[in-house]
C-alpha cells in the first residue's frame, strides 16, 4: 500500500502539478481539501464531480482567480516548476492567456457584448511578441477557420449576439489555443449547448488538440464525455479527490463506491424501466458546511461500515490508480458489491395500448407566435412576419402509457406542454382528452378538467412559491380540485409526503430549505395529488444533478405503475427518454420527425436527425464509443424555416432538390412500425446506418 | 423577507416566526453603519412625534414678547422667532403633525397603489392600458404643480394634503408593484396556482403580494419621505396649513423674511427637514439592500 499520491509511472515532467491543495473560503470552510493532481505533457486530465463537489473552486484555484473571499490554505501549484502561489498580479496577467488558457462554461458572458469577434480575438493575438497588426488580422482570420467558422470573415465582423452559442464557443477555442498555451482548462465547455452542438464541438477539439504537447484540464459533470475524451480521470465529491486511474480502467472497475454510483444511476441508451430500476445514491451532496468527518462519502455509501468514521487516505490501487475507500480491496476482489440490485418494477403496461380509446390526442396542433415590427416595418407596410414554433403535430397517448417527446431547444416541446395544458392561448388544431375537446385556454377549463390534466415544470425552484409552505402549496389541489377540508386535505399531505419518500415533517417547511431534488419531488407530488389521467413532466430532472435524477426518474415509475396515469416526458435526452417511454417522438423545428415504439428508439432504421442525436451521446463505456453524425450549422431561425423537408439544410443523408422542395411524406417501418417522415427509403437508411454504426464502433 | 431569513437559520429548522424574521431584519440593518444612522435618525423623530407634546418646554402659540429674536440659550435651545416663540417646543410639535400627514398619506397612496398594481399588472389587456395611461397623465405633471392645483379645487385644509400625497403617489406606487407582479406572474408556481384552479383574489394576494412585499416595503419607506419633503414645502408655499400651525415648511416660510437677524428661527425647522427625509432615504436604502434577493451573504 503506498499512500505517496505523486508516485507516477510516467517518466515524463508533469506540466500541471498540484501538490496537497487545500482551499479556504471566508467563514473557515474549506471547498477543496488536500487534493494533488498531475497533468503530463499531450495528457487530457478529466476533472469529473456533481455541483459542490469542488472543481470549479479547484479550476479558479489553478488560474490564480480565486477573488477576495477564498484563499489558498495550504499545498502548491506548479506549472513547468513555476509555483504559481507566489506570482503576483503583474506576472499572473503574463501568464493567463499565454500559459494557462479557459474555455469557460458559458461563452455569452465571457465575449464583451460591445465589441466585434475579430477585435476580441486579435486582442489575444497581438500578445505575441513581434507581430504586425497585419498579422494580427490574418491570424485571426486563420484561426476562425482553423475552428472551422463558415464565411470567417463574416463572423470577425460579428458582435457575439449575432452568432449562435456554439459559434461563440468556437471562437473562445480560438481564443484559448491562439496563445499555444501549455495548459488548457476546459470548465464545462458543451454542458450549456444541444447534444448536437456538443458533440461537434468536443469533435473539433479533440482534433485540434490531438498531436500537442499542451497539457488538458478537462472539468464536467458528464462521464459520457469524460470517458470518451479523457486519458485519465479525477472523481470529485465533496470537496476531495475520492478516485484517480485511468479512464479505462475507471469505467470497467470503480474502485469507489461513489464513482460505482454514478456509474449506476445513468440510465444507458437502450435500456427501459421493464428492465431494470436505476440506482440512484441516496441523500444529497452535503452542503459545505456539513460534510460528515471521516470518509465523506459515508453517509450515502451503501458499504459504509464502522471504520469509515476514520478518514480513509488516498490508497494506491495499481499502476497509476488510487482511492479514498477503506474497502477498496474488498470492492475490488468483488467481496463487497456497492451496486445495489434493484429488481424492475412492471408497470402492467404490455403494448397493446392502441385498442383502447386515447387519453389524449393532439390532432394537427400548430402555434405561431406574431413577431413584432419595427415602426418602419409597419410604415413600410412589411406584413407581420411570424414563428412557427410548431407545425402539424399530431400525437397520442393511450391510456397508463408514456409517450417521450424528444428535441433540441427550440424545437418546440414546451410549447406544445403548454398548449395541453391550456396555458398557450392560441393555437390552432385540436386536443383531445378522452375523446372530447380541450377548451383552448386555461379559463374556459372547469375545475373537474384541471384535475385530470396536471404538469411539472422544469425547474422546481420557480415552480414553487417561495413564500409558501410545502404544507400549504400541496394542500391547495386536494381543497380546490378534491373538494377536501384543511383538515382531510393536511392529512393527505402527510400520505403523499410518504409516496414522494419525503419524511412528513417536510410539510412546514419553505421550498428554500429544501435541495433542487427534493422541490422536485414536491412538485411531483403536487401534480398526482389530484391524480391526473394526464401527467405533463417538462424536462424534470434537467436541473438536477445526475445521482438525484435516478431518484426522481424511479420515482415517476412508480407513481405510474401505481396510479397508471398517462405520461407526456418531454426531454432533451434520448437516453432518459428511451428508459421512461413507451413510445417516442422526436422533433425538429416544430416538426414531427419519428415515431417509435418502446425499445424501438435505438434500432433502425433512424431519421437522420434521430440519428446525429443518438450518435451524439457520448457512452460511459470507453469501449464503446461511436463516432458522431456530425450536423452542420445551428437550427434555423424559427421565423424563417426552410422549404422542403425542414431539416434538409443540416441534413447529412441530403439526396437532393427533393428534399429542398418538396415536404416528405411519412413512412412506416414494417418490422418495427416505427413512423418516420423522410424521403429515403427505409430500407435503404437502415442498411447504411447499419453499416455506419459497425464502421463507427471505435 | 425568507431570502433574510434563509441565510440566517440552519436548514432544519422550520418556518421562522414573523417575530423571528423582524429580528434578522432589524440585526441587518444595524450591521451597516449609514443604514444605523438612518434608522437611529427615523426612530428619533417617531420618538419625538409621539412625546413632543409632553416634552416641550412651551406651547406651540406661546409668546413671550420679552423674549423675541433670542439667539439659542439655556432657556431656549433653539432660539426664539420674530414674534418671541419658542423655535425648540415648534419643531418638537410640529413634528407629530407632519409625520402624521405623510405617513397617512404615504399608507393609503401605498394601499391603493398596491392595488391598482396587482390588478393591472395581472389582469393586463385594457382595464391595464387605461388605468395605467390616465397614471401616466398623473405622472406627466410635476408634483408640486399638481399639488397647487388639487389645492386650489378641494380647498386648503389638511385633508386637503392627503388627497394631494394620495393623488401624487399612487400612481407611482402603482407602477412599481406592476411592473414586480409583470415579473412574477410569469413564473411557474403562478402558472401551477392557476392549475390547481386557484381563484384571482388567492393568487393575487396569497401566491404574488408575498413576492412584492420587498418592494413595496422599499418604495413604501421612500415615498414617506417624498411626501414629508411635499408637506413641508406646500407648508412654505403657504398652501394646505395655516399659521400659526407649527409646520416646519411654514416655520421656514415665516423666518425667511428675518434671514439675516434670526438665522437660527430659519436654521433648525430646515434642519430638522432635511435630516427626518435623510434619514428616512438611509432607512429605506438600507431596506433595499437588504429584501433584494442576491445582496445578502
Amino acid at each position: 500500500m503506498n499512500e505517496n499520491p505523486l508516485m507516477n509511472t510516467s517518466t515524463e515532467k508533469p506540466i500541471l502539478m498540484i501538490e496537497n491543495l487545500t482551499v479556504e473560503y471566508d467563514h473557515g470552510l474549506e471547498a477543496v481539501r488536500d487534493v494533488s493532481i498531475q497533468v503530463n505533457p499531450g495528457e487530457t486530465y478529466g476533472l469529473a464531480g456533481e455541483s459542490g463537489s469542488g472543481k470549479t473552486t479547484l479550476v479558479l484555484a489553478v488560474m490564480r482567480y480565486l477573488g477576495s473571499s477564498g484563499s489558498i490554505k495550504k499545498g502548491n501549484i506548479y506549472l513547468n516548476d513555476l509555483d504559481l502561489r507566489s506570482l503576483d498580479d503583474g506576472e499572473l496577467r503574463r501568464i493567463w492567456g499565454n500559459e494557462i488558457a479557459l474555455v469557460p462554461q458559458d461563452p455569452q458572458s465571457s465575449l464583451n457584448p460591445s465589441l466585434r469577434i475579430g477585435d476580441q480575438l486579435a486582442e489575444v493575438i497581438r500578445q505575441q511578441p513581434g507581430i504586425t497588426p497585419a498579422e494580427v488580422k490574418q491570424e485571426s482570420i486563420a484561426w476562425l477557420k482553423q475552428v472551422r467558422l463558415p464565411d470567417p470573415e463574416r463572423v470577425a465582423a460579428s458582435y457575439p449576439h449575432q452568432i449562435s452559442g456554439g459559434m461563440q464557443q468556437r471562437v473562445l477555442i480560438a481564443m484559448a489555443l491562439s496563445s499555444s498555451p501549455c495548459l488548457l482548462v476546459l470548465d464545462e465547455p458543451t454542458t450549456n449547448l444541444d447534444v448536437t452542438t456538443q458533440a461537434v464541438i468536443l469533435e473539433l477539439i479533440h482534433e485540434l488538440i490531438h498531436g500537442q504537447t499542451m497539457a488538458i484540464l478537462y472539468v464536467t459533470h458528464n462521464l459520457g464525455v469524460i470517458a470518451k475524451y479523457c486519458d485519465r480521470v479525477g472523481m470529485m465529491y465533496a470537496g476531495e479527490l475520492v478516485e484517480e486511474a485511468e479512464t479505462l480502467s475507471l469505467f470497467s472497475k470503480p474502485l469507489h463506491p461513489y464513482t460505482r454510483g454514478l456509474l449506476d444511476s445513468v440510465p444507458q441508451l437502450g435500456e427501459t424501466k421493464d428492465d431494470l430500476l436505476l440506482r440512484p445514491i441516496v441523500g444529497q451532496i452535503p452542503a459545505i458546511g456539513q460534510i460528515p468527518g471521516g470518509c465523506v462519502f459515508r453517509t450515502r455509501c451503501p458499504i459504509a461500515i464502522d471504520i469509515c468514521r476514520e478518514k480513509p487516505p488516498l490508497f494506491y490501487a495499481g499502476e497509476s490508480r488510487f482511492t479514498r475507500c477503506h474497502r477498496w480491496q474488498e470492492i475490488e476482489q468483488g467481496d463487497v458489491d456497492p451496486h445495489q440490485e434493484l429488481p424492475a418494477v412492471k408497470t402492467g403496461s404490455n403494448g397493446n395500448f392502441t385498442r383502447s380509446a386515447s387519453t389524449l390526442a393532439v390532432e394537427g396542433l400548430s402555434v405561431t407566435f406574431p413577431v413584432q415590427r419595427s415602426l418602419k416595418e409597419v410604415l413600410s407596410g412589411t406584413p407581420r412576419n411570424a414563428v412557427n414554433a410548431v407545425c402539424d403535430i399530431n400525437l397520442e397517448i393511450p391510456p397508463g402509457s408514456t409517450l417521450g417527446l424528444v428535441g433540441e431547444s427550440g424545437s418546440g416541446k414546451t410549447t406544445i406542454a403548454r398548449s395541453i395544458m391550456g396555458l398557450q392561448e392560441t393555437y390552432s388544431g385540436t386536443i383531445k382528452l378522452h375523446q372530447l375537446e380541450l377548451p383552448d385556454r386555461l379559463s374556459r377549463r372547469d375545475l373537474e378538467l384541471l384535475r385530470l390534466l396536471q404538469i411539472v415544470f422544469q425547474n422546481p425552484g420557480e415552480a414553487l412559491n417561495p413564500h409558501l409552505t410545502i404544507g400549504e402549496t400541496l394542500r391547495r389541489p386536494y381543497i380546490r380540485l378534491m373538494g377536501l377540508s384543511n383538515e382531510e386535505a393536511a392529512r393527505k399531505v402527510t400520505e403523499i409526503l410518504t409516496d414522494v419518500h419525503l419524511p412528513p415533517e417536510y410539510a412546514g417547511r419553505l421550498p428554500g430549505q429544501l435541495s433542487g431534488g427534493e422541490m422536485q419531488r414536491i412538485a411531483l407530488a403536487r401534480a398526482i395529488a389530484s391524480n391526473p389521467d394526464l401527467l405533463i413532466l417538462d424536462e424534470p430532472v434537467s436541473s438536477l444533478d445526475v445521482s438525484v435524477q435516478a431518484a426522481v426518474l424511479n420515482l415517476v415509475g412508480e407513481l405510474q405503475a401505481d396510479h397508471q396515469n398517462s405520461l407526456l416526458f418531454i426531454s432533451h435526452d434520448l437516453a432518459v427518454v428511451g428508459y421512461l417511454a413507451n413510445q417516442t417522438a422526436v422533433i425538429y423545428l416544430g416538426h414531427l420527425m419519428e415515431l417509435s415504439g418502446q425499445g424501438d428508439l435505438f434500432q433502425s432504421p433512424h431519421h437522420p436527425y434521430t440519428e446525429a442525436l443518438i450518435s451524439a451521446i457520448p457512452d460511459i463505456n470507453p469501449q464503446k464509443q461511436k463516432t458522431p453524425v456530425q450536423l452542420e450549422g445551428d437550427i434555423p431561425d424559427p421565423a424563417n424555416t426552410p422549404g422542403g423537408c425542414p431539416f434538409h439544410p443540416r441534413c447529412p443523408r441530403y439526396l437532393g432538390e427533393i428534399c429542398s422542395t418538396e415536404f416528405p411524406t411519412w413512412q412506416v417501418d414494417g418490422k418495427t412500425g416505427k413512423s418516420i417522415l423522410c424521403h429515403i427509403p427505409l430500407v435503404e437508411l437502415a442498411k447504411s446506418q447499419d453499416q455506419l454504426a459497425q464502421k463507427g464502433n471505435r | 423577507m425568507t431570502s433574510v431569513s434563509n441565510s440566517s437559520y440552519d436548514s432544519l429548522s422550520v418556518v421562522p416566526s414573523w417575530g423571528r424574521r423582524f429580528t434578522v431584519v432589524v440585526r441587518h440593518l444595524f450591521s451597516s453603519p449609514v443604514t444605523a444612522v438612518g434608522v437611529s435618525i427615523t426612530f428619533l423623530f417617531l420618538v419625538v412625534a409621539i412625546i413632543g407634546p409632553f416634552i416641550a418646554p412651551y406651547g406651540a402659540n406661546e409668546i413671550i414678547p420679552a423674549d423675541a429674536r433670542q439667539p439659542p440659550s439655556a432657556d431656549h435651545w433653539f432660539g426664539t422667532d420674530n414674534l418671541g416663540r419658542d423655535v425648540f417646543s415648534r419643531v418638537l410639535l410640529g413634528a407629530r403633525e407632519i409625520l402624521i400627514l405623510a405617513g397617512l398619506g404615504t399608507v393609503l397612496a401605498v394601499f391603493l397603489g398596491t392595488f391598482f398594481g396587482l390588478l393591472t399588472g395581472y389582469a393586463g389587456g385594457w382595464f391595464d392600458e387605461i388605468t395605467m395611461r390616465i397614471f401616466d397623465s398623473l405622472l406627466a405633471l410635476p408634483a408640486l404643480l399638481l399639488a397647487l392645483l388639487l389645492l386650489g379645487t378641494v380647498g386648503n385644509s389638511r385633508y386637503s394634503i392627503l388627497i394631494v400625497i394620495i393623488v401624487v403617489y399612487t400612481p407611482i406606487v402603482a407602477r412599481v408593484v406592476r411592473s414586480v407582479v409583470l415579473t412574477v406572474k410569469q413564473q411557474g408556481f403562478v402558472e401551477a396556482a392557476r392549475l390547481v384552479g386557484e381563484t384571482r383574489t388567492r393568487i393575487l394576494l396569497r401566491e404574488i403580494l408575498p413576492s412584492v412585499l420587498p418592494t413595496l416595503s422599499v418604495e413604501s419607506a421612500l415615498r414617506f419621505s417624498y411626501a414629508i419633503f411635499l408637506v413641508a414645502s406646500l407648508g412654505f408655499l403657504g398652501v394646505g396649513v395655516q399659521p400659526p400651525s407649527p409646520n416646519w415648511g411654514l416655520m421656514v416660510k415665516e423666518a425667511r423674511a428675518y434671514a439675516s437677524l434670526i438665522p437660527w428661527a430659519l436654521f433648525f425647522p430646515a434642519l430638522a427637514i432635511s435630516m427626518v427625509v435623510i434619514g428616512v432615504n438611509l432607512f429605506a436604502d438600507g431596506l433595499k439592500s437588504i429584501l433584494s434577493p442576491g445582496q445578502v451573504e
